[in-house]
């Protein structure tokens, strides 16, 4: 089980989180409808660090972009959701 | 003394507390202390189990886990466990166990008669032998499970509690062998908090068996003092606690034992415990386990690991044999020589596979000096039956020799315990010369030490511990241990069988009556993965999960392949370390604690109708209210003719609400909804659906405008979490620059629904203070001395209305609205009059046609969607395949031949051709009579009038049924108006 570390209540296990979908496949309003189907049914699955919306949903309920390592689950980064996300 | 193997003295059990105890029916004594393997060899007990293919007699093997064999089962009724290692259980008064895997007994197992029949049943028989349909399989597999197998299992229920508990600590020691203990106390010192686990029931592990002086003192007194130190400090010591699993980011779950397999728990009825450890280093000090060797007869009870022939002898005084061969590739293996001589067995032969002309430590050279030690020998075959072993034969200076022996004590090296360092991601390195892989790079922050990290001989093993535990630690600071017990393995790895043995009783993997010779017939046959090889012959399946047996398999499959051990692979450690009990991984989450149960505020007011309940989500709502012999369906049918003639009262508190306010609420509901809200009127509302990003329906509800900048969105119980979650990611995530507040209501209102012709009468006379509000219109008003908020809505096609009012005042509403009713002949209705009254308007539902595959448009709801688009779904609308032809649409369905449409049927237009569409929920009509359905049907909308049939093979039910548009009752659609 992951830890990982709520920018606003610390580290907390896996279990208080819900993952939401990668960062990249965040679909907005005013998406084209190729964008939109690439994102939501053709998309990518990494190996190695990307970057993911969560969800302390049993904590503060916040939402958080955490980059992961998809190969070894390591957490390099968990940010508020309207940080900028660093290149 | 309990048995004749017992020594007169000496062990670390309790001599003055006998303990009785049962196995296979007979009553037998031993010590406060013993293992149930102790206890049964101290007896002269040798045949332990039947094997699992073959039912060849089955003794001890091994003092600790990694026993392979003696498996046995424990206790009786809900206390009942199988696949015990009779090596893992430590007797207690009134334990009753039994030997697994023989019929009818132990002693005389017709199973037996496998093994005249092995040359028959080699490995992969399973996919050789049963060919000949699926209804053949059948009596082969009932023959299968009848001779093969493990122990039974269960057939009560447990009647134990478990518990979970979370634990934090700076280091995690996990084993308490002189390097668990040194890592320990090392850490310790440094001032982290530990917690030290251990699956035995002593601390102390190999110095159990070999007692040494550390620090200048007896080990048993040094064990003592470290265990001190460490609580003293504020550390936890955790024993019978194994540690199962190695997860990620450092967790590690501790499976405690507060009871012996079959034992009555304590007061409190604990019987185990799990713990989940969050650490900031792990340090793994779990050992290594001696490894079998190949030579025919391999398996006979009496043939045992030379480490396990120690303990029993050293820890529970037990001398398992009179006359003794050895065979070895190390070292260590002459202790167990000396131990035997010295407690009075005679040593028939010692067999070294190591060359003569290699340089002798000490401890050999004293063997030498006293017992027959023979360089460059081989056992070839062990002699025996059920009742014990009856000689050996062994290949000495090239030539055959029989011995004389009770006893074989086996040595094939030694290997690191890797299984959590491995679960923790880390890599292995290969050493040619000793056979063992050990623990290279780690991935997580742990750190092996000691022998499972390939540390050899006692110094090394506590200076390993120490430093390794602690940045701090000083290396001069290290316990250190006499010379004498400084003993290095000097392993040379062999695993080469001797000529004259045959392969095909040389086991190597003793569980799953795998031999040398079905792993070179895999070869043979083409399998040349060790996962493949793995999956074909079972090599290293079941409970032991190969611990003794897969380096001994991987060695014969390297030498098939003519490769280096390393380069054919390793199949891969997955938890659990050793069988855990399902019970203790559910622990409180069983029964009615599996899912929280949400009562409704007027929980307890509908208790003193005595409805019967229905489970919604965790919600408990009442499903119909039967009034004296009723049963469920004359009591809905009764309440639905109730609501369409005069009038209906129910709660409808459990729907999902939602206060949305600011200056861009509307804009913001605008997103959400697929429907018009913008431009809604202060205090008025309109049903609306939500859609998900792909343009299925997600939800329903209405949504009002209670102020300029202020609405409330309702939506449906099951899904008011998930709408909830939905909200809140529009506007964090989508729409954070929209100025809006989204709070979740649901639990602060709670809402009474009444509906049908007299309902309007009942809100007048309750509510004069304010006019009667027409459809989809709101007014605030007071009843019974309570702020209420009164929206008229119809779910059920009357005229209705639902009065909010906050939670903790709704009793006194629902009273005075439930009296007012009944008074005109109204009564109270449940979910099932409800989803009767919205089958018959043909309303849709979460979980029922809003099933997650449905778009608007299939659910003929393309009319309501806002054309100007610009919300959530939208875009994914415009997908061709919404336009294509064969699409499932919402259709209703009608019996024509007078019998019920059963629930969940699928349609079909002729008696066994493929279904063309389904049965969402199946209802009636309620005045007219008659059984009606909605459902699914492909190109739906053009096939009105159409005759099908639905038909359920679960139910084995059929209707005839004639489609009709999803609207049975009103369809023009007068009664919910003013």
């Amino acid at each position: 089980m992951l830890l990982i570390a709520c920018p606003n209540c610390g580290p907390r296990a896996q279990a208080e989180f819900t993952f939401e979908r990668p960062l990249a496949s965040i679909v907005t309003p005013t998406e084209t409808l190729p964008d939109l189907i690439h994102k939501l049914f053709t998309r990518e699955n990494p190996r190695g660090p990307s970057w993911e919306l969560w969800r302390h949903t049993y904590g503060c309920a916040g939402w958080l972009k955490v980059h992961r390592d998809t190969h070894n689950h390591q957490i390099s980064a968990a940010l508020p959701v309207d940080m900028e996300t660093p290149s | 003394m309990s048995g004749p193997m017992r020594l007169a003295d000496g062990g670390l059990i309790d001599r003055s507390r006998a303990v009785s105890f049962v196995f296979d029916g007979q009553t037998y004594q031993g010590y406060a202390g013993d293992s149930l393997a102790s206890a049964l060899l101290a007896n002269g007990v040798v045949l332990f189990g039947r094997s699992f293919k073959y039912h060849r007699p089955r003794g001890v093997m091994a003092a600790g886990i990694e026993e392979p064999s003696a498996l046995v089962q424990a206790g009786s009724g809900g206390r009942y466990e199988p696949n015990s290692r009779a090596t893992d259980v430590f007797i207690y008064d009134g334990l009753q166990s039994q030997s697994q895997n023989r019929w009818p007994s132990l002693s005389f197992d017709l199973g037996g008669l496998n093994s005249l029949i092995s040359p028959f049943i080699p490995a992969g028989f399973y996919y050789k032998t049963f060919f000949g349909g699926p209804k053949l399989w059948l009596l082969y597999e009932h023959l299968i499970r009848q001779m093969a197998g493990l122990g039974m299992p269960p057939t009560k229920a447990d009647a134990d509690i478990y518990e979970h508990r979370a634990a934090f600590c700076d280091v995690l020691v996990v084993g308490s062998g002189p390097a668990g203990l040194a890592a320990a106390l090392s850490a310790s010192a440094a001032g982290s908090r530990v917690i030290l686990a251990e699956q035995d029931e002593r601390l102390g592990g190999s110095l159990l068996t070999d007692p040494a002086t550390i620090d200048g003192q007896a080990s048993d007194q040094w064990i003592a003092k470290a265990r001190e130190a460490l609580i003293a400090a504020g550390g936890r010591i955790l024993t019978r606690t194994t540690a199962a699993g190695y997860y990620d980011h450092d967790l590690v779950n501790l499976v405690q034992r507060l009871t012996e397999p079959g034992q009555t728990p304590g007061a409190d009825g604990l019987a185990q415990r799990l713990w989940r450890v969050r650490a900031g280093k792990v340090i793994l000090a779990t050992g290594a386990f001696e490894r079998p060797r190949l030579f025919e007869g391999n398996d006979l009870p009496g043939v045992m690991l030379s480490g396990a022939v120690r303990t029993y002898l050293r820890r529970y005084g037990v001398r398992a044999g009179s006359r003794a061969v050895i065979t070895t590739d190390n070292d260590d293996a002459y202790r167990t020589a000396l131990a035997l001589a010295e407690a009075g067995a005679s040593i028939a032969a010692i067999l070294d596979s190591r060359p003569a002309d290699g340089v002798h430590s000490a401890l050999v050279q004293k063997a030498m000096a006293q017992l027959p030690v023979h360089f460059g020998a081989k056992l070839i075959a062990a002699k025996g039956s059920a009742k014990g072993l009856k000689g050996a034969s062994a290949l000495i200076d090239g030539k055959v020799t029989a011995l004389d022996c009770d006893l074989i004590a086996v040595s094939g090296g030694f290997s690191p315990v890797v299984h959590l360092h491995m679960q923790a991601g880390g890599t292995l390195a290969w050493d040619e010369l000793s056979g063992s892989f050990s623990p290279d790079q780690t991935r997580q922050n742990q750190t092996t030490v000691g022998a499972a990290a390939g540390a050899n001989g006692l110094s090394a093993t506590l200076l390993s511990g120490w430093s390794k535990a602690s940045t701090k630690a000083k290396a001069k600071a290290a316990p250190t241990c006499a010379s004498d017990d400084d003993v290095a393995l000097n392993i040379i790895a062999d695993w080469e069988p001797a000529p004259q043995a045959s392969l095909k009783k040389a086991f190597v993997d003793y569980q799953n009556d795998v031999t040398a010779a079905d792993l070179d017939l895999a070869w043979r046959e083409g399998y040349r993965s060790v996962e493949h090889l793995k999956r074909y012959t079972t090599l290293g399946m079941a409970t032991d999960q190969g611990k003794t047996s897969n380096l001994v398999g991987l060695a014969r499959l390297a030498k098939s392949e003519g490769r280096p051990v390393p380069s054919v692979g390793l199949t891969t450690f997955r938890p659990p370390y050793t069988p855990v009990t399902l019970g203790v991984l559910a622990a409180e989450a069983t029964g009615a604690h599996l899912d929280p149960r949400r009562r409704p505020v007027l929980y307890q007011t509908h208790a003193a109708e005595q409805p019967i309940w229905q489970p919604v989500g965790y919600w408990h709502r009442p499903r119909a209210y039967p009034m004296g012999t009723e049963n469920l369906h004359q009591a809905a049918h009764r309440e639905s003719l109730t609501v369409r003639t005069k009038v209906g009262v129910t709660d409808v508190s459990t729907l999902g609400k939602f206060d949305v306010s600011g200056p861009d609420a509307a804009t913001f509901l605008q997103l959400i909804c697929a429907t018009t809200v913008g431009k809604l009127a202060v205090g008025r509302g309109r049903y609306t659906i939500m859609l998900r990003e792909d343009g299925m329906v997600m939800d329903d509800g209405t949504v009002w405008r209670t102020e300029e900048n202020r609405f409330l969105l309702t939506s449906s119980t099951g899904g008011a979490d998930r709408m909830a979650a939905h909200l809140s990611y529009v506007r964090k995530v989508i729409a954070p620059q929209l100025k809006v507040a989204v709070a979740n209501v649901q639990e602060h209102w709670a809402a009474v629904a009444v509906a049908g012709p007299l309902a309007k009468d009942v809100v007048a006379a309750l509510l004069p203070q304010m006019a009667v509000p027409r459809h989809m219109s709101l007014d605030v008003g007071e009843l019974a001395g309570v702020p209420t908020l009164t929206l008229a809505a119809s779910y059920s096609g009357e005229r209705a209305f639902e009065i909010y009012a906050p939670s903790d005042q709704i009793a006194p509403v629902w009273a005075a609205i439930a009296k007012a009713a009944r008074e005109i002949g109204g009564c109270l209705y449940g979910l099932e009059a409800l989803e009767i009254l919205r089958i018959e308007k043909g309303h849709i539902v979460v979980g029922g046609e809003i099933d997650g595959r449905a778009s608007p448009h299939d659910l003929g709801l393309s009319k309501m969607l806002r054309p100007a688009g610009g919300y959530i779904g939208h875009t994914a609308l415009q997908r061709p395949a919404f336009a294509q032809p064969g699409r499932l649409q919402m259709v209703g369905f009608e019996a024509v031949d007078g019998s019920a449409i059963p629930e969940g049927s699928m349609v079909l237009t002729a008696p066994k051709t493929l279904p063309v569409g389904h049965v969402t929920a199946a209802g009636l009509n309620v005045i007219k009579g008659g059984s009606i359905a909605l459902g699914f049907l492909r190109d739906g909308f053009s096939r009105t009038g159409e005759s099908l049939i639905a038909w359920s093979p679960t139910r084995n039910q059929t209707a005839k049924v004639k489609v009709t548009t999803p609207v049975f009752y009103d369809v023009a659609g007068v009664q919910y108006r003013d």
